[in-house]
């Protein structure tokens, strides 16, 4: 296994025109640890996200990914659909981006095509419907049944993901980003808007997904009972940049995080920055 | 009442064409959200392949009438589905991310290409073949001598519509290839981070789309029993109103639209007039779209967050 992080940002600025989303933040996470992300609204958390998850072009640095076997690959190089296909890294979002015509069975099936492609020999064999093709099939479908279950939403697999519970709608699409078979997990909110049962349910979920199945987590989240509750380690950031890291117990006590979170006057916050810079 | 069925089957005839074409139409919108107005002209290299094909294996010595006709259908199809895959990556996908307008002008532009392309290879003048397939079945004979009939043709075009129908229907519904389809359409970016290839997935909607196109186009040429290199224009303006008739995005739509542009066209040239046969079918179309603004299976188009 590799010892290297899973993730490492190196110096990564995002631009929009004047304005920096994103100013020289550095950072790793990892290997099977759950990484949190955190910060004020605003502070560039989401267009972090967005760089790794290729949405973004990266004005400048790199965002190195590297899997247990040693394999390396620069985020911001591949093209879209390699972002699941080779680096292996799957993302949710923060307005759920499901497929709302799909039932939600088809959703997670939609989620293997990887794998079903290798089986169907570009299509052909698929059509011809031969046996290895359909035990790749099935075993899909396996797959997804699994995930289904693990969420809980097996009475539903039917349904049109549209018509699903918000929180279900959560959860299908964290079963959605497992069915690629992820190396790395990138979680954006995953626990806004559910109530206290649905989140503890949630963090559950998130630390077996850790240790049961070797995928590293990512995580955005302004809920701090589940960052504080299922964090290795912290990234707090606040106007594009890094402000502090370290375990969860640190960050609680960081008067920088403090600062941000709470807000302070002027001087201090001048005083803040200036230590930055 | 004898009229009237064989204006029926006559029209249900016509209709299946239109409906095969509209497919194309309707499956290319859903999927990048612009009107391919080349697919008529697509349609019409269906019918010069299937003629071309149709000739050569003749001069060929190849006589059997059922092994011609499977051999100029795969022939037509497999060709158009090249042409269909070619016009997509050389005239749309350069200009995908351009501004909203910028591929339906280089379909404009495509459709002219495609025109005059085959005028100039092919010739202006209508290319006429000898009925293939021949005879039929009288159904009804009727007291002041009308007979209705329902000849052999007819039940070949109908038939091979509903059989493709329901292969198609099972390829985008059953199939990993068809997830996929449905997937791009309702959010490209979300199917990429996924792995699907959105552009190999699009490309893959052109040529069956080109497909079905040339289904059509061989059918066209059986039943009228003769092409011309700017049969495309009105056809394809035609399936592009049964498309939206039926609700742009819908496929069931489609070959509904088909139907009854099909139908309404026929009726009308038999109890009105053949030559305002197109106005009619225009003056349906303004009339739907004014009361049911996303014609008869559509939905309504939700904006995208």
């Amino acid at each position: 296994m590799s010892s290297a992080p899973i993730l490492a940002l190196e110096n990564l600025t995002m631009r929009f025109g004047g304005i920096v989303a994103v100013n020289a933040l550095s950072f790793t996470a990892q290997r099977q640890q759950i990484t949190a992300l955190i910060g004020p609204n605003g502070a560039g958390k989401t267009t972090v996200f967005n760089c790794i998850t290729g949405f973004y072009k990266p004005t400048s640095g790199v965002i190195r990914l590297t899997h247990d076997d040693g394999a390396q690959f620069e985020m911001q190089k591949l093209k879209d659909f390699n972002i699941s296909k080779q680096a292996k890294v799957a993302r949710t979002f923060q307005n759920i981006r499901l497929f709302p015509g799909m039932t939600a069975l088809e959703n997670l099936m939609v989620a293997q095509h990887n794998a079903l492609m290798r089986a169907s020999g570009l299509t052909l064999i698929g059509l011809l419907g031969l046996p290895s093709w359909r035990a790749a099939e099935q075993s899909a479908i396996d797959n997804a049944v699994f995930w289904l279950k693990r969420v809980g939403l097996i009475d539903r697999a039917d349904d049109a993901a549209g018509n699903l519970a918000y929180g279900d709608q959560r959860r299908l699409e964290i079963a959605r980003a497992m069915c690629t078979g992820p190396a790395l997990l990138c979680l954006d909110e995953p626990a806004a808007g559910l109530n206290a049962r649905e989140s503890a349910a949630l963090s559950e979920l998130l630390l077996s997904i850790r240790s049961d199945h070797a995928t590293s987590i990512l995580l955005i989240e302004h809920d701090m009972s589940v960052v504080m509750e299922i964090s290795d380690r912290v990234v707090v950031m606040d106007y594009g940049v890094k402000i502090a890291e370290g375990t969860p117990r640190e960050i609680r006590d960081d008067p920088k995080v403090i600062a941000a979170y709470l807000g302070t006057d002027e001087e201090e916050a001048a005083a803040v920055m200036e230590a930055e810079a | 009442m004898d009229y009237f069925a064989q204006q029926l089957i006559n029209g249900l005839v016509l209709g299946s064409i239109y409906g095969l074409i509209a497919i194309g139409y309707t499956m290319v919108y859903g999927i990048v959200g612009m009107i391919n107005f080349a697919h008529g002209d697509v349609f019409m290299i269906g019918g010069f392949i299937a003629l071309i094909s149709f000739l050569v294996l003749v001069s060929v010595g190849l006589t059997a009438v059922p092994v011609i006709l499977l051999i100029v259908l795969l022939v037509s199809m497999a060709i158009t589905a090249l042409y269909g895959w070619t016009i997509e990556r050389i005239a749309y996908r350069p200009l995908r991310h351009s501004f909203r307008l910028a591929p339906m002008l280089s379909a404009i532009g495509m459709s002219f290409v495609l025109t005059n392309f085959s005028q100039v290879s092919q010739g202006a003048r209508v290319k006429p073949v000898p009925p293939i397939i021949t005879g039929g079945y009288t159904l009804h004979e009727g007291d002041g001598g009308f007979v209705v009939q329902l000849s052999n043709i007819q039940i070949v075009v109908v038939i091979t519509t509903i059989v493709l129908l329901g292969l198609f229907t099972w390829l985008v519904s059953r199939t990993r290839l068809g997830r996929d389809m449905r997937a791009c359409e309702q959010d490209q970016t979300m199917a990429a981070l996924l792995g699907v290839d959105v552009d190999r997935t699009i490309s893959m909607t052109f040529v069956i789309g080109a497909a079905l196109a040339a289904v059509a186009g061989m059918m066209y040429l059986l039943y009228y029993g003769l092409v011309d290199f700017f049969m495309g224009f009105v056809a394809g303006i035609k399936a592009f109103t049964a498309a939206v008739l039926g609700g742009i995005g819908s496929l069931p739509g489609a070959m509904l639209g088909g139907l009854a542009i099909g139908l309404i066209e026929t009726f009308w040239s038999a109890y009105f007039s053949v030559e305002y046969k197109d106005v009619a079918a225009f003056s349906i179309l303004i009339v739907v779209l004014i009361f049911l603004p996303t014609g008869l299976l559509g939905r309504p188009e939700v904006e995208k967050v």
